[in-house]
């Protein structure tokens, strides 16, 4: 299997982040080599073997639905790139 | 006497207790040398000022119950600090300043420990060698322009240039084990859950845990008793019994049996390694232990499925910098442009090839060929572990496939760097407790380390087994001094 410059782009859209023509063919290049690593996955018969999906054989636990903070909007808020008062910025998504 | 800055923990806080050395004193010492030591790029963020102050105030009022006492100590830049900058090595957190605390570090902080600084790392911990960090290369004490290992890169460093007495790192595929190796070392890896992962910078959940780096071993078995805790913060922490790690530690390791896996004898290995095994296979003989051949038959299978497991939960852990909530923002027409330029100019290269990765192994029609088929093997990986713990209590491997290596050497292709953590990773896709000691020297007189692996929850038996073999195998560093200023 080899992954395309066509495949590389539409992954690109998916993790949103933006690639430039040549770097796109290096992604290209650097992830085929990649997964020419993971076939051999492929030399596995797996069809009788449960999927590992937690190795804490434990159930997750559920806390009580209530709150623990105080009021942190500040907090919250510190870090943000843009902000008003009590909100985050964002460009323009509903014309 | 021995300068400050050379003493191991328990020495440390043996003198601190006696009232030998004050806080004060150790904090100005650490703060010195690490202002010497710049050329080793180890931090990213200092906090020397806070540290002396803090350290005068802890000498105001000391309290000598406390496990750290007034013990300055720096730590990896993957740990949330309240009020300190945490970057995680990326520029796409180049100004975050958290507003809460990590559970690993407040656990430190809690038995009177005191922040010295925050630790240079690979990006989001994403590497082998320190390299793909934002912040730039670090330097190996041990020679010039050889990489300190990754991703607690800036660790490994400061630790073997004695600029700070202990420090934590974080191992997702080896990121304590391999650096501690390429530095002569100790570290750490304990079991998943044990070690809360509330206020760590996520890379992938279900592989991450935090642990202790050192001198010795003793020193990782106080750093772990302090660290080590049920935390409902974390919803993967585990409630067990836990031990007093440290006063608990024995080097009557008589009768414990340790097997050797004949998978990890892989081809191309260097006869060095190959030598340092057989070697180590001796020790272990000569502490008392019994040697017994073990099988691990999915072994070779363990890299390729950690490189479809760490990126796709990596893919998604990764997916909250959106330029929004906090970090960096680049401008963009549209919500969409935003996101992708942000993105595109806040990740290094690494990390967005393995988030492309990650999303193309769980994007619709891959996800049953990669995703769950990597999930599938990771049973197998672990059932190696536990057919092998039948039969044995510990596990003795190499620590690495080679020692520490030139900057730039493996940086431009993936896969041969990938293949560092060949003997490190199936402990992580296990959830197992692993640790790295020094064992001995290549040719080059770079150091090189062998591992030890445990049963889930055994921490002290990796520990006793570690620190028997350590008075037996008498390293010593021989680092030089050669980047102070």
């Amino acid at each position: 299997m080899t992954i395309d410059l066509k495949t590389v782009k539409h992954i690109s859209k998916l993790s949103r982040i933006s690639l430039e023509e040549k770097k796109a063919e290096k992604l290209a290049d650097d992830m085929n080599s990649i997964f020419e690593f993971i076939e051999k996955l492929n030399e596995l018969k797996t069809e009788n073997v449960e999927p590992l999906t937690s190795i804490a054989e434990t159930t997750l636990r559920f806390r009580d639905d209530k709150i623990t903070s105080d009021n942190i909007r500040e907090k919250i808020l510190k870090n943000s790139p843009e902000k008003n008062d009590d909100f985050f910025v964002v460009p323009k998504v509903v014309e | 006497m021995t300068e400050i800055t050379s003493l191991s923990l328990f020495e440390l806080i043996k003198n601190i207790k006696e009232k030998k050395i004050s806080s004060n004193e150790a904090a100005k010492s650490f703060v010195d040398r690490s202002e010497k030591s710049k050329k080793l790029n180890t931090y990213v963020t200092e906090n020397f000022e806070n540290c002396l102050k803090l350290s005068k105030e802890f000498d105001n009022k000391p309290n000598f119950d406390l496990k750290l006492p007034g013990i300055p100590i720096a730590v990896k830049d993957l740990f949330c600090t309240n009020e300190v900058r945490t970057t995680a090595g990326s520029n796409i957190l180049n100004n975050f300043v958290p507003s809460y605390e990590s559970t690993v570090t407040q656990n430190i902080w809690n038995e009177g420990g005191i922040l010295l600084g925050k630790l240079n790392c690979d990006e989001f911990a994403m590497g082998s060698s320190n390299e793909t960090s934002f912040f730039g290369n670090v330097q190996n004490p041990i020679a010039k322009n050889l990489v300190p290992g990754g991703s607690s890169g800036g660790s490994s460093s400061a630790l073997a240039a004695n600029l700070t007495p202990v420090t934590i790192g974080t191992d997702t595929g080896g990121s304590i084990r391999q650096p501690a190796s390429f530095t002569g070392t100790v570290g750490l890896k304990p079991t998943y859950g044990s070690c809360s992962r509330y206020g760590i910078v996520a890379f992938a959940s279900s592989l991450d845990q935090a642990g202790p780096m050192s001198k010795d071993v003793k020193d990782s078995s106080i750093l772990l008793e302090v660290i080590s805790s049920f935390d409902k913060k974390d919803s993967t922490s585990i409630d067990f019994k836990r031990n007093n790690y440290s006063s608990e530690l024995t080097r009557n390791i008589k009768g414990i049996k340790i097997g050797i896996p004949k998978e990890y004898r892989v081809d191309g290995m260097p006869g060095e390694i190959e030598n340092l095994w057989k070697k180590g296979i001796e020790y272990a003989k000569d502490c008392g232990a019994e040697i017994i051949d073990i099988s691990l038959p999915h072994t070779s299978y363990a890299l390729p499925t950690y490189y479809i497991v760490a990126p796709a939960e990596a893919s998604s852990n990764l997916a909250r910098y959106d330029g929004v909530k906090y970090g960096l923002r680049s401008s963009g027409e549209s919500l969409i442009h935003m996101y992708e330029k942000t993105r595109s100019e806040g990740f290094g290269e690494e990390v967005k090839r393995r988030i492309m990765i990650g999303t193309y192994v769980l994007s619709s029609g891959y996800y049953d060929a990669y995703y769950l088929k990597a999930q599938k093997v990771r049973q197998l990986i672990k059932k190696d572990f536990d057919d092998a713990y039948n039969k044995v209590d510990a596990i003795l491997t190499p620590s690495t496939p080679s020692s520490a290596f030139k900057i730039g050497e493996k940086s431009n292709d993936p896969v041969s760097m990938y293949l560092n953590d060949i003997f490190t990773v199936p402990v992580n896709l296990a959830g197992l407790p692993g640790i790295s000691i020094p064992a001995g020297r290549d040719k080059n007189n770079y150091p090189l380390g062998l591992q030890i692996i445990g049963k889930p929850f055994d921490e002290q038996t990796v520990l006793n087994i570690a620190y028997s073999m350590e008075e037996k195998i008498n390293y010593k560093n021989n680092i030089t001094d050669w980047w102070m200023e």
